[in-house]
C-alpha cells in the first residue's frame, strides 16, 4: 500500500538507478583520455617550444580551454557531457564549458547583461571556493612556517 | 614517456570516477562537486600532497579541477614567503590567472559567434 | 453543474470546433509526427532566441486552429493560454495581437487541460460564445530556465524528462460539433514530499491519481467507461506509480491507460524517461487524440493533465515539488 508516509520509500522500484558501474568506466575512460591529451600537449609544448616541465602547464590548460569553448559552441561538449558524466566535467575543460555555456546561452540578453554578467553563473563557485579554501589552508600554513 | 601517459591516464581517470560517484551515490549537484573538488586540491597541497601526485601522474593532476585549487595555493604561498600575509592575496591568482583569462576569453568569444543549438 | 465533490458536468453542450498542434523537429521524428499540423524544422523555429521560438509555436497553433473554423477572430470572446516561463510571458505576448479578451493561467504542465476546463465551463454557464484555450513549451527555454544552459555539459539521470517543443490550441463553443467536452475534474494540489526537479514522474504521480480516483467518484464511473485514460506527463517512471495508486483505491486503470509522454517519442530518440512539459499533453490531445475521436476510434477520453508546480528558486531553498492534475473528458457525441 503506498501512502504518503512510505512513498518515498514504495516507488524506489519504478526509478531507475544510475547505471553506476557503468557511468564510472565512462567517466574513467573520458577523463582519462581528456588527460592523455593533456600530457600529449604538454609534451609537444616542452618538445617543440622549449617550455620546460613547469612552464608548459600554462599552455595546455590554455589550449585545452580553447578546444573546450569550441566544443561548446559547436553543440558538441554537452553531448559529450551526457556519455561521460564527471569524466568531462571535472578536468579543466568542463570548467570552460561551464562558462563558455552560461555566456553562450545568455548571449540573446545582449553581451553585457547577458554574455558577461551570467558566465560566471556556474563556474562561479568553483573560483569562490577555490579562493577561499587557497586562503585559509595559505593563512594556516603561514602562521605554522613562522611560530613552529 | 609511454608511462608517463599511462599514469596520466589511471590518475585522472580515477580522480573524474570519484566525481561521478560523488554525482550517483551522494546525489551531489556539479556545482557541489567541482567545489569539493577544488577544495581538496588546496587542502591536498596544504600537506604538500599534490606536488607529489603531479610528479607522478603529470597531466592526469593537473588537468583535473582539483590543480587548481592546488595552484591557487601554491601562488599565495610564493608571495606570502616574501611579503608575509598580504602576499597571500598578492599572489593568490598569479598560477591560474592563464587559465581565467582564457577560459573569459575564449568563452566570450564562442558566445559572439556561434548561437546555442539547444 | 457541479458534479460530486471537485468536477464539473457541461450540460448545456459544449463542443470542439477545431484544434491545432504544433511543434519542432524532433516531436516531428516521433511516433506522432505525422499527426501535427506543423512541425518547425529547427529548433529556433526560425527566430533569433528560443523564447520567441516558443511564441512563434504558440501563435502558429492559434494561427491554424483559426483557419479551420469560419469563425472570425473578433468572434472569439475569450483566449486562454499558460506556459512555464516566468511570468507566462509566452502566453502574453501572443495575446497582444489577439483581439479577444484574456485569461492568463498557471498549472505547470496541466495547464492544457486548466485552460480547456475554465473555457468550457465559462461557455456552459453563457458567459462566453467562443472560447480559445492554448499552450506552449520549448525544450530549450525550460533546460535554460529550470536547469542549465543547453550546451552545458551535466549529466542527466534516467529519471529526467525531455520538455516538448510545441503548441497546442483548441477552439470551443456551443454549436454542436463532432467532439462533445463533457465534464471536467479540478485537481488539489498534492505534494508526497518529492524534491527532485529530475524525476518529476514520481513527484506528479500521486497528483495525477487523487484526480482519476475523485473523478471516478464524482461521475460514478469505471475506468472501463472509457476507451482510453491519458495521463499528460508521467513518464516511464510515473505512469507504473498511477497505476499502481489507482488500483490500490480500487480503480484498475491497467487496461486503459496511457501517458502522452511515452506516446511522443521513440524510446531510442534519447529522452530519458519520456516527454513533459505544457506541450506534451497539448499535443498529443490536440492532434492525435481528436483525430481518432472524430474517425471514431476512440468514443470517450478521460484526459488528466499533471503539472509540477515548482520553480528554480524554492528547489534550491529545498523545498519539496507540489503538483496538480486537471482531467477532462472528451467524448464523441453520439456516444
Amino acid at each position: 500500500m503506498i501512502t504518503k508516509e512510505n512513498y518515498a520509500k514504495e516507488i524506489k522500484k519504478y526509478q531507475p538507478k544510475p547505471k553506476l558501474f557503468k557511468n564510472c568506466l565512462k567517466a574513467f575512460i573520458v577523463g582519462g583520455l581528456i588527460c592523455v591529451v593533456g600530457q600529449a600537449l604538454s609534451v609537444m609544448y616542452i618538445e617543440l617550444f622549449g617550455f620546460t616541465e613547469k612552464s608548459a602547464g600554462n599552455p595546455t590548460v590554455t589550449t585545452l580551454i580553447l578546444i573546450s569553448a569550441l566544443l561548446t559552441g559547436f553543440g558538441v561538449y554537452d553531448r559529450l557531457g551526457q556519455f561521460a558524466g564527471a569524466g568531462s566535467a571535472v578536468p579543466v575543460t568542463g570548467f570552460a564549458n561551464s562558462i563558455t555555456s552560461a555566456a553562450l546561452e545568455h548571449k540573446s540578453e545582449g553581451i553585457v547583461l547577458g554574455v558577461a554578467t551570467n558566465m560566471f553563473k556556474l563556474a562561479g563557485s568553483v573560483i569562490v571556493f577555490g579562493t577561499i579554501s587557497a586562503y585559509l589552508v595559505g593563512m594556516i600554513r603561514y602562521l605554522v612556517q613562522q611560530f613552529l | 614517456m609511454f608511462m608517463d601517459f599511462f599514469w596520466a591516464f589511471v590518475v585522472g581517470g580515477l580522480i573524474c570516477v570519484i566525481g561521478q560517484i560523488l554525482l550517483d551515490v551522494f546525489k551531489l549537484t556539479p556545482a557541489h562537486v567541482m567545489s569539493s573538488f577544488v577544495v581538496a586540491g588546496a587542502v591536498l597541497d596544504g600537506f604538500n600532497l599534490y606536488d607529489k601526485l603531479i610528479e607522478f601522474a603529470g597531466a592526469g593532476a593537473t588537468v583535473p579541477i582539483t590543480s587548481f585549487g592546488h595552484s591557487l595555493l601554491h601562488g599565495a604561498m610564493a608571495q606570502a614567503e616574501e611579503h608575509g600575509f598580504i602576499g597571500i592575496a598578492i599572489g593568490i591568482f598569479q598560477l591560474t590567472s592563464a587559465g581565467i583569462a582564457s577560459a573569459i576569453l575564449f568563452g566570450f568569444l564562442v558566445a559572439l559567434i556561434f548561437k546555442p543549438k539547444g | 453543474m457541479k458534479t460530486g465533490k471537485q468536477s464539473w458536468m457541461y450540460n448545456q453542450g459544449v463542443f470542439v470546433q477545431a484544434s491545432a498542434a504544433v511543434t519542432g523537429p524532433k516531436e516531428y521524428q516521433g511516433p506522432l509526427g505525422q499527426t501535427f499540423d506543423y512541425s518547425y524544422e529547427n529548433l529556433h523555429c526560425d527566430e533569433k532566441n528560443w523564447e520567441s521560438a516558443e511564441r512563434a509555436l504558440l501563435k502558429k497553433s492559434v494561427d491554424i486552429c483559426m483557419s479551420k473554423t469560419n469563425i472570425r477572430e473578433d468572434a472569439i470572446d475569450l483566449f486562454i493560454s499558460g506556459d512555464l516561463l516566468n511570468q507566462n510571458v509566452s502566453s502574453n505576448y501572443v495575446a497582444r495581437e489577439i483581439p479577444s479578451s484574456f485569461l492568463c493561467v498557471f498549472g505547470a504542465c496541466s495547464t492544457s487541460m486548466e485552460g480547456l476546463a475554465i473555457g468550457a465551463s465559462l461557455i456552459d454557464s453563457g458567459n462566453c460564445k467562443n472560447v480559445l484555450a492554448s499552450t506552449s513549451s520549448h525544450y530549450s527555454t525550460a533546460e535554460r530556465q529550470f536547469r542549465y544552459p543547453t550546451e552545458y555539459g551535466g549529466q542527466k539521470p534516467d529519471t529526467a524528462t525531455s520538455t516538448v517543443t510545441g503548441a497546442g490550441t483548441i477552439l470551443i463553443n456551443g454549436e454542436a460539433s463532432d467532439i462533445q467536452v463533457e465534464g471536467a475534474t479540478i485537481g488539489k494540489v498534492i505534494d508526497y514530499g518529492m524534491s527532485d526537479p529530475l524525476d518529476m514522474g514520481s513527484a506528479m504521480a500521486p497528483a495525477a491519481a487523487d484526480t482519476i480516483v475523485q473523478h471516478m467518484k464524482d461521475f460514478g464511473r469505471k475506468p472501463e467507461d472509457y476507451d482510453l485514460i491519458l495521463t499528460g506527463d508521467l513518464s516511464s517512471v510515473g505512469t507504473p506509480i498511477v497505476k499502481k495508486m489507482t488500483e490500490q483505491s480500487g480503480y484498475d486503470i491497467e487496461g486503459v491507460h496511457r501517458d502522452c509522454g511515452l506516446m511522443i517519442y521513440h524510446s531510442n530518440q534519447q529522452v530519458f524517461s519520456g516527454g513533459s512539459g505544457c506541450a506534451c499533453s497539448a499535443v498529443v490531445t490536440y492532434g492525435y487524440i481528436l483525430q481518432q475521436l472524430k474517425k471514431n476510434n476512440l468514443k470517450k477520453v478521460l484526459i488528466i493533465a499533471t503539472g509540477a508546480l515548482l520553480s528554480p528558486t524554492v528547489v534550491q531553498q529545498k523545498e519539496t515539488i507540489p503538483c496538480i492534475a486537471h482531467a477532462v473528458v472528451l467524448k464523441r457525441a453520439d456516444a
